[in-house]
């Protein structure tokens, strides 16, 4: 029955690679098309802020799989071309050019665009945000030693601009609208000590200053702040947040609120219509309440779901949230989204760099972040889904294997 | 299995059980692996991006990368989970004494 159905995805990032990808690996027969704005195979973005900014590996390295493997899979591939509208009644899409397609099952992947400031001079030459290929392309070839670089905003990609800047000697500067870094995100003590990573490697940031407009001649010369402060600069990097595209889904009627919403398999409020990645608002059964993520394994894995519920698949999506960011030479991770915790353990040291901070709440593990850690922080995740009990004490003793605290 | 050389690599008292251990046995990474009181030998280098597999834990049969989380059957060194799609390289292990032997390939 499936080999005479068309699915189609919108969207060649993270999220619509894996779904085509998936239909394939579980056995659909039938066709798999993927409609891309961007002009590139489906690829992951984590890359453009590291390697690929810092001229260590060209954009290749964000291709999700060798060239030719979706081609051998016979996803057919429509890149460069924007889908303008979706009729879920009719199970059509009209693309950019007016040509409309059909289609028996929908994944929109359509993830987010970067947040624009909207204040005068950010049209100037010279200021970016960094989300695609071309973006980082621009960014690393105006990263010079002889430039300033004002960063607007000091969230994960944003930090990750200033190190990569400092890696090629610019002189960096961030400003940041909270009175920490990452705020959202990090404990106070994190936040610290990401901000004294920074200071360490001659970043100049500043928290608790607000941003109010660019000058310069048709190029960006300078960047004032609402105190007055002047910050002259060769190019500025606003990272202030992502923008889910919704669009498609509002104006075909499809429910939507901070993103597409969609139920625990990624269906979204129309039964042949699915959502996954940046853009997707989903319920996650292990925290008990609706997020929408930002993240690599968020896009992968929710995608990888959601293409399986195409299929009929009743799995949901239920994973604890990970992140991790790398700057200088601290790989930051982070498990978990945790809001509030009663108490802080912090196994290892901190001065060396090498650490997980844990929160616990009545004894249960609410979440960890992790700098130079990965095999403890990716160990507690067993530890929060078996939704044992803790004690800080335990987990702030390095002889005592975090194994045997599970076990025990 | 004249093509295949034994090196000693390890002593069994040197990985508890349930743990990894990278060794370099004539320059390439190795993971021996004890599975439950049993010995394996994968390559150590995650197939995905760059990562010692050796840093990350067992979950049942599989290792998984301390970076991104791919599992890798230490019996058969299949990628059973994403990102991972390329297997990893598995070597037979002798246990000689005390001594656990890796046999690589020759050439
Ligand atoms: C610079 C950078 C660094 C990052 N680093 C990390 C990290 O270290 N760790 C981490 O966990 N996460 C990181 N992330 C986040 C991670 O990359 C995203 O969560 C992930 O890319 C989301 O995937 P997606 O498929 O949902 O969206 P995307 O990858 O954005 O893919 C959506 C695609 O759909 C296309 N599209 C949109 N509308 C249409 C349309 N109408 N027609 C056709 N195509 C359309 C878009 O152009 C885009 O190509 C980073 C992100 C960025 C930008
Ligand atoms: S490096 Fe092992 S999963 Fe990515």
């Amino acid at each position: 029955m499936s080999a005479d159905q068309t699915y189609i995805i919108i969207g060649a990032g993270q999220a619509g690679g894996w779904t085509a990808k998936t239909l394939r690996d579980q056995g659909f027969e039938g066709r798999v098309v993927i409609f891309g704005d961007e002009n590139f195979p489906p690829h992951e973005r984590p890359p453009l802020s590291k390697e690929v900014l810092l001229g260590n590996a060209e954009k290749e390295i964000c291709l999700l799989w060798p060239p030719g493997t979706l081609e051998d899979a016979d996803i057919e591939m429509r890149l460069g071309t924007r889908v303008s509208e979706i009729a879920p009644d009719e199970h059509t899409l009209t693309l950019e050019d007016g040509k409309t397609v059909a289609w028996d099952k929908l994944m929109i992947a359509t993830g987010g665009r970067a947040t624009r400031l909207p204040v005068e001079g950010a049209d100037l030459d010279g200021v970016y945000t960094l989300r695609t290929i071309d973006d980082a392309d621009a960014i690393r070839s105006k990263m010079t030693p002889d430039a300033t670089v004002l960063v607007i905003g000091a969230g994960w990609i944003g930090l990750e601009v200033a190190a990569a800047a400092r890696k090629q000697e610019a002189t960096a500067i961030v400003v940041e609208l909270a009175d920490r870094v990452c705020a959202r995100a990090l404990s106070p003590e994190m936040s610290q000590w990401i901000h004294d990573l920074h200071v360490r490697n001659g970043v100049d940031i500043r928290c608790g200053v607000s941003f109010d407009h660019f000058e310069g001649d048709s190029r960006l010369q300078r960047a004032v702040m609402s105190d007055g402060w002047v910050i002259d600069c060769d190019i500025a990097v606003v990272g202030i947040g992502l923008t889910p595209n919704v669009e498609l889904a509002t104006a075909a009627g499809l429910a939507t609120d901070n993103g597409i919403i969609v139920d625990d398999k990624g269906q979204t409020s129309h039964p042949d219509i699915y959502a996954a990645g940046d853009n997707a608002n989903h319920p996650n059964p292990l925290l008990g309440r609706r997020i929408r993520l930002e993240s690599w394994e968020n896009a992968q894995n929710q995608a990888i779901c959601a293409a399986k519920a195409m299929l009929g698949g009743e799995d949901s999506y239920a994973e604890i949230p990970w992140f991790w960011s790398d700057q200088y030479d601290a790989n930051i991770q982070l498990m978990g989204l945790p809001e509030e915790w009663d108490e802080t353990a912090v196994r290892g040291d901190r001065d060396a760099g090498e650490f997980v901070e844990f929160y616990l709440k009545d004894g249960k593990l609410e979440g960890a972040a992790a700098i130079n850690n990965p095999r403890d922080l990716r160990f507690t995740r067993r530890m929060m889904t078996s939704g044992k009990t803790f004690n800080a004490s335990d987990l702030a003793d390095p002889e005592l294997k975090l194994q045997k605290l599970l076990k025990g | 299995m004249s093509d295949v050389t034994f090196h000693n690599a390890l002593k069994t008292d040197q990985l508890d059980e349930d743990e990894a251990i990278q060794v370099i046995i004539e320059g390439k990474e190795v993971a021996i692996i004890n599975l439950g009181g049993e010995f394996y030998a994968m390559d150590d280098i995650c197939s995905h991006a760059y990562a010692s597999m050796a840093d990350g834990y067992l979950e049942g049969e599989c290792l998984e990368c301390p970076l991104h989380g791919a599992q890798f059957n230490v019996k058969t060194g299949k990628a059973e989970t994403p990102p991972a799609t390329v297997d990893l390289a598995t070597y037979e292990v002798k246990i000689e004494g005390d001594d656990i032997l890796v046999g690589l390939p020759n050439g």
